[in-house]
């Protein structure tokens, strides 16, 4: 198989995984609803643990944001594989054809595509609610959160199909994934920082950059470990 | 398989050491200059962190090993290294607290290098945790292998993160006990405790390792007794 056909063939595969949590979506609005109900309860909280000083408020603002895009983020990946192994179908679905990886990007473009459709209701509602003004910053912001969701979703997809079996899934992914993401949450947050204060993006360059190094590396280990973790 | 007397030896060798290593440290050497006799717990902590970052990198190799030939003491290594090596980071976040609150004051603080031993503390202790949890063995030895892997090309990442974060804020300076240059007498005691430590970690492994075999053979002797 030429290189051109298989990469054709890989994008049609993951648009196909996709495709079919999307419309599952669609239909049962089951995960971004949860998502984004529970990230207005979020910033929500934030206020009460914060208390109404706008200053105070202010400087935190980058780490909230990406406390209530991680946790928020969390709930969907959870879910992402939640289908499957409520009908027990996970061998289903690995008779899809082709190579694994095509299942792998499928799922994580779906979870990339969830987490950003909810950050995408967040960042106006935050910017609302702590009367931050947000919006010059916006393209600098969009770059941040792609580069930080992606990286965010990379190891998550991974680390959701894998507790997916696991007798104690819902404590087990968040225990493995925060400590795993760390660079992503620090690059996130303190590029934020830098668009929030008016520094501009180019203060924050090196952060920029090794969040698209994150992103880098595990989208190629991810795939490969995949492999191993989908394996009966 | 690693015969008990021989890791007996390693045992023996590792206590003398270690007690040779503790008495230049904490005998022989002469207090710092700075920093008084509370820098004496450098010659633990030191070669603590050192350790755990060989015993980690075992856990990585042994865990690449296990999923390219599905060996079973490929991954009881990687399992009794990472257990070994959680305890080591252990002591390296105990000492360097004791040694914050006397030197910094305060018993943590969110410098550089303590946070990013924090981080691989919480990934490791992640790891053992999830293999707990696998329904079957074999699902343990991949998971665990994955997160091992992941966790270990990690290092790098958070290394460069933390570093450009804490540099941000405070001079590195400070972060830099011993600093480049260190006398003599200083650099024997710990070379002699980082000798003694990685007998430990050898004597543990091999321990360790032993009684994983053992627990494999025993799950594999009983499945075969379930299948009749």
């Amino acid at each position: 198989m030429s290189a051109e056909s298989y990469v054709a063939d890989l994008c049609r595969r993951t648009w196909a995984m996709t495709w079919k949590d999307v419309r599952v979506e669609l239909r049962a609005r089951e995960r971004l609803n949860a998502m984004l109900f529970f990230a207005a309860l979020v910033l929500f909280i934030f206020n009460f643990a914060l208390g109404p000083d706008r200053e105070k408020l202010r400087e935190a603002a980058p780490g909230l944001l990406w406390l209530a895009f991680i946790f928020t983020g969390m709930l969907g990946l959870g879910r992402s594989f939640q289908a499957e192994r409520e009908n027990e179908c996970f061998e289903e679905l690995l008779l899809m054809p082709g190579d694994r990886e095509s299942l792998y990007f499928g799922k994580l473009v779906g979870n990339i595509l969830f987490m950003l459709l909810a950050e995408a209701v967040i960042l106006p509602l935050f910017g609302v609610l702590y009367n931050l003004d947000i919006w010059p910053w916006l393209p600098g912001l969009a770059l941040v959160a792609v580069l930080g969701t992606v990286g965010f979703s990379t190891i998550g997809t991974l680390l959701a199909a894998m507790t997916a079996h696991l007798r104690a899934r819902e404590v087990m992914l968040p225990l493995l994934l925060f400590p795993l993401t760390v660079p992503v949450i620090l690059g996130a947050v303190h590029a934020s920082d830098a668009l929030l204060a008016g520094r501009g993006l180019a203060d924050a360059a090196h952060w920029v950059k090794l969040l698209a190094a994150f992103d880098i590396v595990f989208l190629v280990v991810c795939p490969l470990a995949f492999e191993f973790v989908l394996e009966e | 398989m690693t015969s008990p007397r021989s890791a007996g030896y390693v045992g023996v060798a590792a206590l003398g050491f270690v007690a040779a290593g503790l008495y230049l440290g904490l005998v022989a050497a002469p207090p710092d200059a700075v920093q008084g006799e509370v820098q004496r717990i450098m010659y633990l902590h030191v070669p603590s962190i050192l350790t755990a970052y060989l015993a980690y990198t075992v856990t990585f190799i042994a865990s690449i090993w296990y999923l390219w030939r599905r060996t079973p003491t490929a991954d009881a290594i990687a399992v009794s290294s990472a257990e070994v090596g959680v305890a080591f980071t252990g002591i390296t976040l105990a000492t360097g607290s004791i040694w914050g609150k006397s030197t910094w004051g305060v018993w943590w603080t969110w410098d550089a290098r303590l946070t990013l031993t924090a981080i691989l503390f919480t990934i490791y202790v992640g790891y053992l945790m999830l293999r707990s949890f696998a329904e079957e063995p074999q699902a343990a030895a991949r998971y665990g292998a994955v997160v091992a892997i992941l966790g270990f090309l990690d290092i790098p990442l958070n290394h460069l993160a933390v570093q450009w974060w804490r540099t941000l804020h405070q001079p590195s300076s400070i972060l830099r006990p011993g600093g480049p240059s260190i006398a003599l007498s200083m650099l024997v005691p710990l070379v002699v405790n980082l000798l003694g430590l990685l007998l430990v970690y050898a004597y543990l492994l091999a321990t360790r390792l032993r009684l994983e075999q053992i627990r494999q053979r025993t799950l594999e002797v009983r499945l075969r007794g379930r299948r009749g």
